[in-house]
């Protein structure tokens, strides 16, 4: 896999235990309206994301953050 | 032609649905008239007021009141300008000085609201690349002064120590670093862990901002706060303040040793593009400020009340925002939002009133009766109060 793959792969295992609904999901899945989560949930989230990848995600670049696919670029050019 | 104004449209049904119930409205409510920092007139009802923050009971103390009515006389109603233009009068440095006596530090700058005093600061001190790395129950002016500004935001879940730590670790090296906590938070009325987080902050080289607005005048042996009472006062760089709950009046404020600090007064703009507070309100505050420094008796009588409070209200069957009291405000946890305006109303009916707090205001989505309470409670008034909360509380079904 590539380094972008596993960064996806570790992603969609960490939404998983916030995904209340059960939805199948992709990396055009979309966190508020698609996942539905509140902010504590983002909160929770983040802070697992933060601490898998050794990153800060602040409130300013999560406000550019609407999907799986893009949290997965922006942990790409964090790591880089 | 696109309504504005459709983005209010499901808090404006929600709203109409929670009056349709027939309750009072709860963000609406008219004081009629004010007899004392406890009680006042609603709807014609003499009514005990357990929502006030008015926690040292200062609103009609006589000399604060002597001294307002004497600046009003002598330097009039208004100041129509800027603290930086025409708007400093000898009551302005004069309450700056009381705040630094009260507080033991070198500078301290008096802002028109204490929702001013966070915008300001926070916007200011904290530029571009550098990092906020702030509780995420922190006030909306805490929130509001972090929009403002154009530092990058880090939230970490609310009083937890390594969170916290974890992200000044990860803050990249050379960037300057804020972290802005509050004493007291005044949703549940816990207190924040300040003598571990100042210590980790310190650690990590970051400055060190604290919220002390719902301690201040009685937490911390001269009243100075939660940082006073920890031990952590003097590794503190910004302390910010308001005048609207202790203190009794309206204002907010900042106080530092940081040796810059004056800089501030050219460069914060919410201190710069606003008219100052009316000379009566500046000699009410620095009159309250000065007395506030020998109200140990009061602070203990306050702590009694709330401990009072606490054990009566959780004796009666009502689940609290705290296991022990912390503070002056204790949070009664109500299930939902009907519930709790049918409780808000029925205890308005037996002749109080409390905050009903909701989210956004609130943590985790909770609807909150937020009880404050005054050094000027007697402990009959208390016993009333839980007299009122056992009869409106099984009228509602929220105990049994």
């Amino acid at each position: 896999m590539s380094d972008r793959q596993q960064s996806l792969a570790k992603v969609l295992e960490l939404v998983e235990p916030f995904n209340k609904k059960g939805i199948a999901v992709s990396e055009s899945t979309r966190f508020a309206q698609d996942l539905e989560w509140d902010s504590l949930t983002v909160l929770d989230f983040v802070a697992n994301i933060e601490d898998e990848f050794d990153v800060i995600i602040s409130m300013n670049m999560q406000a550019e953050i609407e999907t799986v696919g893009q949290l997965v670029d922006t942990l790409g050019r964090l790591n880089a | 032609m696109n309504d504005l104004f459709s983005k209010f449209d499901p808090l404006i049904e929600q709203r109409e649905a929670l009056l349709n119930t027939g309750v009072t409205d709860p963000f609406n409510l008219v004081m009629e008239r004010v007899e004392s920092p406890t009680v006042a007139i609603c709807n014609g009802r003499r009514t005990i007021l357990l929502g006030t923050y008015n926690y040292m009971g200062m609103t009609f103390d006589p000399d604060v009141i002597a001294a307002g009515k004497k600046a009003l006389d002598e330097f009039g109603s208004g100041t129509t300008g800027s603290r930086v233009l025409n708007g400093t009068y000898g009551g302005h440095k004069a309450v700056e000085q009381a705040l630094k006596d009260f507080f033991a530090v070198d500078h301290a700058m008096v802002f028109s609201t204490g929702y001013q005093a966070n915008l300001g600061i926070i916007s200011t001190i904290a530029g571009k690349d550098d990092y906020i790395i702030l509780d995420i129950d922190s006030h909306a002016s805490i929130y509001d002064g972090c929009a403002m500004g154009n530092a990058q935001i880090v939230p970490f879940r609310h009083n937890d120590i390594e969170a916290l730590e974890k992200r000044l670790k990860r803050v990249p090296e050379g960037a300057g670093k804020l972290v802005v906590l509050e004493g007291v938070y005044s949703m549940l009325g816990d207190i924040a862990p300040l003598k571990e987080m100042v210590a980790v902050s310190k650690a990590n080289g970051a400055t060190v901002l604290v919220d002390e607005a719902h301690s201040m005048g009685f937490i911390g042996e001269h009243g100075r706060g939660v940082a006073e009472a920890q031990g952590v006062i003097g590794d503190v760089d910004f302390i910010i303040g308001t005048f609207s709950k202790s203190v009794g009046t309206v204002g907010g404020f900042c106080v530092s040793n940081h040796p810059k600090f004056e800089i501030l007064r050219l460069v914060c703009r919410p201190y710069v593009f606003t008219a100052s507070l009316p000379p009566s309100v500046v000699a009410t505050a620095a009159t309250s400020i000065r007395k506030l420094m020998d109200s140990a008796d009061k602070r203990a009588h306050l702590w009694e009340n709330s401990k009072r409070l606490h054990a009566g209200l959780r004796q009666l069957g009502f689940k609290l925002g705290t296991d022990e009291p912390q503070s002056a405000i204790i949070a009664v946890i109500m299930p939902d939002l009907e519930t709790g305006a049918a409780m808000w109303d029925a205890l308005l009916n037996e002749g109080l009133y409390v905050n009903l707090a909701r989210p956004p205001a609130t943590p985790a989505g909770m609807t909150l009766l937020r009880c404050s309470l005054c050094a000027l409670h007697t402990e009959e008034q208390v016993g009333e109060i839980l007299g009122m909360f056992a009869a409106a509380g099984r009228a509602t079904g929220c105990i049994s």
